[in-house]
């Protein structure tokens, strides 16, 4: 495809993440600084160090909580000289910020890139319960590129969109309910391991099947848990990253392309955009899905988590349901260890930089009681819908 | 129900106003003969100005749909029926909308729907009822 795969020259050196809360007392800023001054630190290196700062979807400020601070506050708090910084909503879904800085230190504009992603959707949603619906993205008549299309029929959240996909999924490929619930209840079981995560009571099938049906098939259990957090990751030259305190992680190989209609009714139903994600990923590496040790995949519903896990090619599309039955190959012993922290379903929606921290975490062995097996290859996914991005990460 | 109403753009406008009329207006590239939404200034496929919306006979059929049980806001209906309609005129060729005049569970995939209209002040909603 291309002679030279330039991401390959980059590595993340450091993870850092505030505290996850519902609600948290803390300040969006104060979150973003504590996630950034961790990762950091972490890459053995000090602000100064710092000559890049990306974020997704950038600075969002509008009472929704999906993204209260942006490049331009981290780089002001920090005191940060930087050579490039950029933020913005309009790219391969919740892991564009990395997909950017790593094209700025590929290209040659910077040696260290602070990545963060800050989310409040927690208190926003204390202040005004509707402060995330969709309808309340635009003031007065919709005129979003997107949403305009939904929003008159009274889609308030994309769970509806999302629902369809799962119905079409299940009426062409024969996945049940009992099925898809694997994916939450063995999220639940990982996020007991973890600390940090928002939801930790145990969840039983029947818990999940009792859950409050919010657009069929979706149960309650299916959609995850808003949250307060700030999550952070340092891209450096890969070269220059074996100084550091910890293996360089290299990104392998990208995935954010897109061949389909960027609208929400227009893509393809059962595989959305992750399809076209998975192809570029793939033609950019050498390994193949059975080289990948850890699955952290998107869920924002936990549909678009199996959608991830077929169309990455780590089981046979159509297969998802039977792969995930019982549990067994997605837990933390399974085959496919898939998100070992909770997820976003149980860990808290730290939308998409979760899911590379995570990764993070595992590859360098600091998992503790969710620790997996000497993992060396990760795949990293995010994005439903017309959303999705993905990369491929290895412990050098 | 109570609605969130779509800007009208030189677009948008026939798709949305189309019922006045009673009918469904939907974009189609004289170039390629092929219809394309969302409504566009230009054909996504060949890339062709010669674009304009068209009525269409609004018969289609069901290709997805949810029954929302959530109250997003205090207005709105119990549950209610969303849908992606897929149009006779070609394959592909398809929206989201809602099915009215009928139980929300008794929606189905490949159910045949013909467009009715909902006049909010000066948009008319396409939405979709069984076809008999």
């Amino acid at each position: 495809m291309f002679d030279q795969v330039r991401e390959k020259g980059v590595a993340i050196t450091g993870i850092g993440q505030s505290e996850v809360a519902r609600p948290s007392l803390k300040t969006p800023l104060r979150l973003s600084v504590d996630a950034c001054m961790e990762a950091i630190n972490d890459a053995g290196l000090k602000p100064s160090d710092i000559d890049g700062v990306a974020c997704w979807p950038g600075d969002n400020n509008n009472g929704d909580g999906f993204s209260p601070v942006g490049p331009l506050a981290l780089k002001s708090v920090l005191g940060l000289d930087v050579n490039w910084f950029g933020g913005g909503y309009e790219g391969p879904g919740p892991l564009a910020a990395v997909i950017n800085g790593a094209m700025a230190i590929a290209s040659g504009l910077c040696n260290n890139v602070l990545v963060f992603r800050t989310i409040a959707e927690s208190s926003a949603r204390l202040i005004s319960r509707d402060a995330t619906a969709l309808s309340k993205k635009t003031l007065g008549r919709d005129s979003n590129f997107m949403w305009q299309w939904v929003t008159p029929f009274n889609v308030h959240s994309v769970i509806n969109i999302v629902a369809m996909y799962a119905g079409a999924h299940f009426e062409e490929y024969g996945t049940t309910p009992e099925q898809l619930a694997q994916i939450p209840l063995t999220l639940r079981k990982h996020a007991q391991l973890n600390p940090k995560a928002v939801m930790r009571t145990p969840m039983t099938m029947d818990d999940y099947m009792a859950s409050k049906m919010i657009s069929t098939p979706l149960r309650m259990f299916d959609c995850d848990v808003h949250c307060d957090a700030s999550t952070a990751i340092v891209l450096s030259r890969r070269e220059a990253a074996r100084d550091g305190p910890n293996p360089p992680i290299r990104i392998e190989a990208i995935g954010a392309a897109m061949n389909q209609p960027y609208y929400w009714d227009q893509v393809d139903l059962t595989a959305m955009a992750t399809a076209d994600v998975a192809r570029m990923m793939w033609s950019r590496t050498d390994l193949k899905p059975a080289d990948v040790d850890t699955a952290q995949l998107y869920d924002g519903f936990s549909i678009l988590t199996l959608m991830w896990l077929e169309n990455l090619g780590l089981c046979p599309v159509g297969e998802g349901g039977r792969f995930i039955e019982g549990g067994h190959n997605i837990g933390l012993t399974g085959v496919m260890p898939l998100n070992t922290n909770g997820g976003q379903l149980s860990g808290g929606r730290t939308h998409g930089m979760g899911y590379v921290h995570e990764a993070c975490t595992q590859l360098w062995g600091r998992g503790g009681g969710r620790q997996i097996n000497d993992p060396h290859v990760a795949a990293v996914a995010a994005g439903g819908g017309p959303l999705a991005g993905s990369l491929l990460l290895v412990k050098d | 129900m109570p609605r969130k109403l779509p800007a009208l753009t030189d677009d948008t406008r026939p798709f949305w106003t189309g019922g006045e009329a009673g009918e469904l207006r939907i974009h189609h590239c004289t170039a390629c003969e092929r219809y394309f939404h969302p409504p566009a200034p230009i054909c996504p496929r060949c890339t062709s100005f010669d674009v304009a919306a068209q009525a269409v006979s609004g018969r289609g059929v069901i290709v997805a749909s949810t029954v929302n049980h959530q109250a997003w806001n205090p207005e709105l209906e119990a549950s209610y029926s969303v849908a992606i309609v897929e149009l006779e005129e070609q394959a592909g060729l398809r929206f989201l909308s809602n099915i009215v005049n009928c139980p929300p569970e008794a929606v189905h995939t490949g159910m045949p729907v013909q467009v009715v209209f909902e006049r909010n002040d000066d948009v008319w909603i396409p939405l979709f009822e069984r076809r008999v």
